[in-house]
């Protein structure tokens, strides 16, 4: 059967035939193709990571950024805080100061008052004793314009005399 | 269901004009195996058809090396006629077909360029035009801008899956040396075989369903594989890692030398043995056509109609099989150099 005995034309054809085929295609053709499929693979590799890459640093970003508000809001909080326990301080400074100083005048013009009073006072107790003298010399003087009146008087003072003798 | 009822009676219209052409043949009987191998056999021209008797063939050039070289037409030899010494053997002498001397019936060195060497070429040129209007593109364009269009974005999608999945993963790390053979093989076979399912002139040679076809691919495998082969693969055969006893009397070198030879033949006789069973299983299909014709119009008609149905599904199914051949011979392929090239971790 022929169909089965190889044929030594169509055999040495053949090998002639694919061996000029693939040297052609092995020089020209496939390598062209695989090589540029390869390298689009690797590209569509590459950006895929530097997409990722990117993604993650957005994420960092982000994450930094959210950090920097919280950040930022502790420390305005405690800015604030600050603030207002400084305003708070120089509120109580200022009430301590502001009654001090109110004491202070209080209390000088209290020492004023009482100064003014000791003078007003030493002024009316002389100006009484003038007056009271002047009562006394009044008073004595018309006692003592009777003899009994001398006498009485007089009595009067040695007894107050001996009674403080006795005390 | 209206749509299958027209197609069936579009069917029986188209099938009218087969039985009338049909007709003539019926007053010689019709040759069935005369048929067959005419069609799958090689031959010194190329038959077209046949329009009342009257063959319509493309001579090849005869090509003979007998003590110089003798080229001339086939069409010097048709019919039996006698040319320079030579003739075309007639039925039942030992090479049958072939051009014998005239003399005494032996054969001179034939290389002539016969239907199936025609038809490799025209397959080839085909073939090559393809890859190389596919590579251009690849050329021209950055390929990292542009998605490919036209030939490029046919072919690349096969390439790639071929390389990358075929064989990548058989041949393993060193597969870049190794994957434009495995793709020639891949794209070659399957040009061949689609090309033979064509029922038409640059169609129509059963080349891949021709022993010396596969045969030389087999033998390139062979090569690929042997050649390349590391000393791991060549100390796995010639001195494998099993009791002495069994390799001092040869039993496994001499079962992997065989092996070394069963591999490429295995490959061989398998596109060979599918892609010659699928011609003939269509041709025979086609042959009911004919054959029913002396059985009167009824039959005739009715089975016209079960045998192009029938061819239909064959030729549908050769589709697949003429991707799925070409796909086992690159994938064996693949593995046979993958096994050639033994990864040291596995030691």
């Amino acid at each position: 059967m022929s169909l089965i005995t190889p044929d030594f034309g169509l055999l040495f054809w053949m090998v002639v035939i694919f061996g000029a085929v693939f040297f052609l295609l092995a020089k020209f053709g496939f390598p062209v193709i695989t090589k540029a499929v390869r390298e689009r693979s690797e590209h569509i590799e590459q950006s895929l990571r530097a997409a990722e890459e990117a993604r993650l640093s957005l994420e960092r970003f982000a994450e930094d950024q959210n950090r920097l508000i919280e950040q930022t809001k502790v420390e305005r909080a405690e800015i604030l805080k600050a603030a207002s326990d400084e305003r708070n301080a120089m509120i109580a400074k200022a009430h301590e100061d502001a009654s001090a100083e109110a004491a202070k005048i209080l209390r000088n013009a209290r020492d004023e008052i009482a100064a003014e009073q000791e003078l007003a006072r030493r002024e009316l107790r002389s100006e009484l004793s003038a007056l009271s003298v002047a009562v006394a010399e009044k008073i004595v003087r018309k006692e003592l314009d009777t003899a009994d009146g001398q006498k009485q008087l007089l009595d009067k003072y040695v007894e107050e005399a001996v009674q403080s003798q006795v005390n | 269901m209206r749509a299958s009822r027209i197609i069936i009676l579009a069917l029986c219209i188209l099938l009218l004009p087969i039985r009338s052409f049909a007709e003539p043949e019926e007053s010689q009987s019709f040759n069935v195996s005369e048929y067959i191998f005419g069609h799958i056999s090689d031959a010194y021209d190329w038959h077209i058809t046949t329009v009342n008797d009257h063959h319509i063939s493309i001579p090849l050039p005869v090509i003979l090396i007998d003590g110089g070289v003798h080229v001339f037409s086939s069409e010097k030899l048709a019919h039996g006629a006698e040319y320079d010494g030579y003739r075309i053997a007639a039925k039942g002498e030992p090479s049958e077909g072939k051009i014998v001397r005239a003399s005494d019936g032996t054969r001179p060195l034939d290389i002539s360029i016969t239907k199936n060497v025609c038809g490799l070429i025209i397959d080839s040129v085909l073939l090559v035009v393809l890859i190389l209007l596919c590579a251009r593109w690849y050329r021209r364009h950055n390929v990292l801008k542009e998605a490919p269009t036209g030939l490029a974005g046919l072919l690349e999608p096969v390439i790639v899956t071929i390389e990358q999945d075929v064989i990548k993963d058989a041949v393993g790390p060193e597969y870049q040396k190794f994957s434009p053979y495995l793709l020639t093989a891949f794209f070659f076979i399957l040009i061949n075989n689609l090309m033979g399912i064509v029922p038409f002139f640059p169609g129509g040679a059963n080349i891949t369903g021709n022993i010396a076809v596969t045969m030389a691919m087999a033998l390139f495998t062979f090569l690929a594989v042997n050649l390349f082969g590391t000393r791991h693969y060549w100390k796995e055969v010639l001195w494998p890692d099993v009791p002495l006893f069994l390799k001092a009397i040869p039993i496994m070198p001499v079962i992997e030398i065989i092996g070394m030879f069963t591999k490429p033949f295995s490959l061989m006789i398998r596109l060979f043995a599918n892609m010659l069973a699928g011609h003939i299983m269509l041709l025979s299909t086609i042959a009911v056509i004919f054959l029913t014709v002396k059985l009167g119009p009824l039959i005739n008609g009715s089975l016209s109609l079960i045998s192009v149905l029938f061819g239909i599904f064959l030729d549908v199914l050769e589709l697949l099989v003429a991707f799925i051949q070409a796909y086992v011979f690159t994938m064996l392929s693949s593995v046979f150099i993958g096994l050639a090239h033994p990864q040291p971790e596995t030691h």
